[in-house]
């Protein structure tokens, strides 16, 4: 699914990714965690294909091809999705309009005609049941005013719509209270299949006792130090991150 | 009636209908420049009555004492007026053959704005065939009205045939010295439309100037009346969304509603004169001044509009709050790409007692252009508890645009309770990734972000109208950012 190899990236001039390695199966979860500041964002975005970070070095291999010279919108149509740390406000929007014209678009992008609308409907039924997402949050303007919980829910709920082959959250889990936590977890796992994959990034052990990693990855200075199964999540709770720094 | 099918039939098949005079009249055209003989010509050629032709006269006398407005936040080259054919018989254009013969970048609008292929060949001047349902439409739309008692039809037909009206109200809401390009449009005007409705009428379908009998094009000098008489209602609708070419580089039109006791008006306007190249060269100067006045009390008049085209854009829709307890409202989304200047706003006089208005102005600005609001609150002492509400947002995509607001406000009574809010705000990166991130490109993003701005206003557009003119915001903007 996603494949990246020696991967060094820096904004305006300063390294932040030193050669990053990583390789994520169909049908895999994995987590990456770490201290602030060191990286976990940055990777995420330049995956996700952002303007105003230099490449330096190294690829990404997503669906057996390098996506380094696409945009960030080809990337999203060939199945890419971004659960932003800090969902963004798009006063006046609507999400039910945002969404439609996001899967109009990568419908248009794959040659497909656009969704009809009582097909889009009935998605957008099905997909708020599964989130326990209130009635009338889809007419409301894309995270305008929306609580911080609210806007992490959108993110997920978003995800569902748009179906990606991979799925790359940021601390999405931050802000959501105990049960919001457990349905968004839910959420995940009920849209896991054997042919897509997810990466989420967080501080918290306790989102992956709900989803639970394939492999986890500790990302220190722009690098992955270590990488092991779902125990390791508990080390980092158990021991913090000063163990790993004195490690590497 | 019979005339009037005429008409029907022969705008509809006629293919430079867009740029041709109602009446087959002989090929002439008035000399170049403007005289009191050019006026003499263009009432003569209209063959008006006298008062017509009085009132014409006086409003050039007075055009001579007057000079070209300055205050404006708009540069362009003087006009030469003495250029100027004021007057010209239509020009048959070529007949095209076939779509194949139009501009293709004009095509290409008209497939985004899903405009039908019937209606991409009237507008671009490809003759048409089909014409059973158009003129089946306008017969019904006609006995619809007639039956209401509801007049609509051009400027030159109300001289004619309701030459009361026309003189009980024209020039009553803008004075024919109002202004300079008022004294002018007075003097040399060509046609326009006429409406009235009658006591206690709710006009019962939205009168455009689409559907409008004879609703040749009028020129670049059109006239405007809307008489709404006791609770009467109307809502119309002018312009279309659709690119409108003119050879002509100066318009100064007029518009005068008047609402009586408990009436109300609702006027939207979809402005896409051509706005002239990207290095800004050519494009329409669009003045024009328009104003309702609430006569009697409890009456309402709406202006909405979305203003996307034409070079400079000069353009104040006001009202002037009569009646008690009436109530005034400006929606406005002024959009300016590339060397496109919008000096545009609002005016609200209260004069009666309880009189509410409402302006939101929602400029939009791109590339190297201008866009300006400029509005005026004034209550005078004997309008207690008077109350307005503004909000003027900009956005601004690019940092080779300007925003500006100048907003005017004169109180003279203290009852009264005036409130302005102004915002200025960027598309931002992290918006435009965003959308991206979800597979909408940088185009459609703009678009959805503008239009989700633009919504308050939007929503006050009759339906036909939002859904093109949401389509248009768009298009207008393509190519804003890199
Ligand atoms: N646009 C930018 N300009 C300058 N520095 C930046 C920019 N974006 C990120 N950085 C820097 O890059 C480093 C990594 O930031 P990043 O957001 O990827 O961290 P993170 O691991 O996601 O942290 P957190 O756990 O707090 O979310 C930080 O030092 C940050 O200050
Ligand atoms: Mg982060």
């Amino acid at each position: 699914m996603l494949s990246i190899r020696n991967l060094k990236v820096s904004i305006k001039g300063k390294e932040i990714l030193k050669g990053i390695n990583l390789e994520v199966k169909a049908g895999e979860v994995h987590a990456i965690m770490g201290p602030n500041g060191t990286g976990k964002s940055t990777l995420a975005y330049v995956i996700a294909g952002r303007e105003g970070y230099e490449v330096t070095e190294g690829e990404i291999i997503f669906k057996g091809r390098n996506i380094l010279g696409l945009s960030a919108e080809e990337r999203a149509c060939e199945g890419l999705f971004l659960g932003f740390q800090y969902p963004v406000e798009i006063p006046g929007v609507s999400i039910t309009n945002f969404l439609r014209t996001a899967i109009n678009e990568q419908r248009k992008y794959k040659g497909l005609d656009p969704v009809p609308a009582t097909e889009f409907l009935a998605r957008m039924e099905e997909k708020k049941k599964l989130l326990e997402l209130q009635e009338k949050l889809a007419s409301r303007s894309v995270n305008e005013g929306f609580s911080g919980g609210e806007k992490k829910k959108n993110e997920i709920f978003q995800m569902a719509m748009l179906e990606p082959m991979l799925a790359i959250l940021d601390e999405t889990d931050s802000g959501l209270d105990i049960d919001a936590l457990r349905i968004v977890a839910s959420g995940v796992n009920k849209l896991r299949r054997p042919d897509n994959s997810t990466i989420v990034i967080t501080h918290y052990q306790r989102l992956l006792e709900y989803i639970v990693p394939d492999v986890v990855h500790v990302l220190f200075d722009g690098r992955i130090v270590k990488s092991g199964g779902k125990e390791l999540a508990l080390l980092l709770e158990e021991k913090g991150y000063e163990w790993i720094r004195k490690e590497s | 009636m019979e005339k009037d099918q005429n008409n029907i039939l022969e705008e509809v098949t006629n293919s430079d209908y867009k740029y041709g005079f109602y009446t087959d009249i002989e090929m002439d055209t008035a000399p170049v420049g403007l005289c009191e003989d050019t006026v003499r010509f263009i009432s003569a050629k209209k063959n008006e009555p006298e008062w017509m032709l009085e009132f014409r006269l006086k409003a050039y006398r007075h055009w001579l004492t007057l000079t070209e407005p300055t205050w404006a936040h708009l540069h362009h080259p003087p006009i030469q007026y003495q250029d100027i054919i004021f007057y010209a018989a239509p020009k048959r254009k070529k007949e095209l053959k076939s779509l194949d013969e139009v501009d293709p970048e004009l095509i290409e609008t008209f497939n985004k704005l899903g405009i039908s292929l019937d209606e991409q060949k009237k507008l671009s001047g490809v003759a048409v065939d089909a014409v059973i349902d158009s003129v089946s439409v306008k017969t019904t739309f006609s006995d619809t009205l007639s039956k209401y008692g509801v007049i609509f039809c051009s400027f030159s037909d109300a001289v004619q045939n309701h030459p009361d009206l026309v003189k009980q109200y024209m020039g009553s809401v803008v004075p024919s010295n109002d202004n300079f390009f008022a004294a002018l449009n007075s003097a040399v005007f060509s046609d326009g439309s006429f409406c009235y409705i009658p006591k206690g009428v709710r006009c019962p379908v939205e009168l455009s100037t689409y559907f409008r009998i004879n609703a040749a094009n009028t020129g670049q000098f059109e006239r405007t009346l809307i008489v709404a008489d006791e609770g009467a209602y109307v809502s119309y609708m002018e312009g279309c969304t659709a690119p409108m070419r003119d050879e002509n580089q100066l318009h100064a039109a007029i518009v005068e509603i008047v609402a009586m006791k408990d009436a109300e008006v609702k006027y939207s306007t979809v402005q896409n004169w051509y706005p002239g190249n990207k290095k800004g060269e050519g494009g329409i100067y669009n003045f024009v001044t328009k104003r309702g006045i609430c006569k009697g009390s409890h009456s309402k008049i709406s202006w909405t509009q979305v203003e996307t085209g034409s070079a400079i854009t000069w353009k104040y829709p006001s009202v002037v709050l009569m009646g008690d307890n009436s109530v005034g409202e400006f929606y406005s989304v002024a959009v300016t790409n590339n060397f496109q200047q919008a000096d545009t706003g609002s005016k609200m006089i209260h004069l009666g007692k309880n009189t509410k208005s409402t302006i939101i102005s929602k400029g939009i600005s791109a590339g190297q252009s201008n866009n300006s609001y400029r509005g005026l609150v004034k209550v005078i002492k004997r309008a207690e508890n008077a109350r307005n509400f503004s909000q003027c947002d900009s956005l601004l995509l690019g940092d080779k645009c300007g925003a500006h607001t100048y907003p005017y406000i004169k109180a003279e009574n203290h009852t009264s309770i005036i409130e302005h809010e102004a915002t200025t705000s960027k598309i931002s990166d992290d918006q435009l990734f965003y959308c991206k991130q979800r597979g909408i490109s940088s185009e459609s993003a703009i678009g959805l972000i503008v239009n989700g701005y633009a919504k308050e206003v939007l929503m006050h557009l009759p339906m036909e109208f939002a859904v093109e003119a949401q389509k248009l915001l768009a298009i207008s903007l393509e190519g804003s950012v890199g």
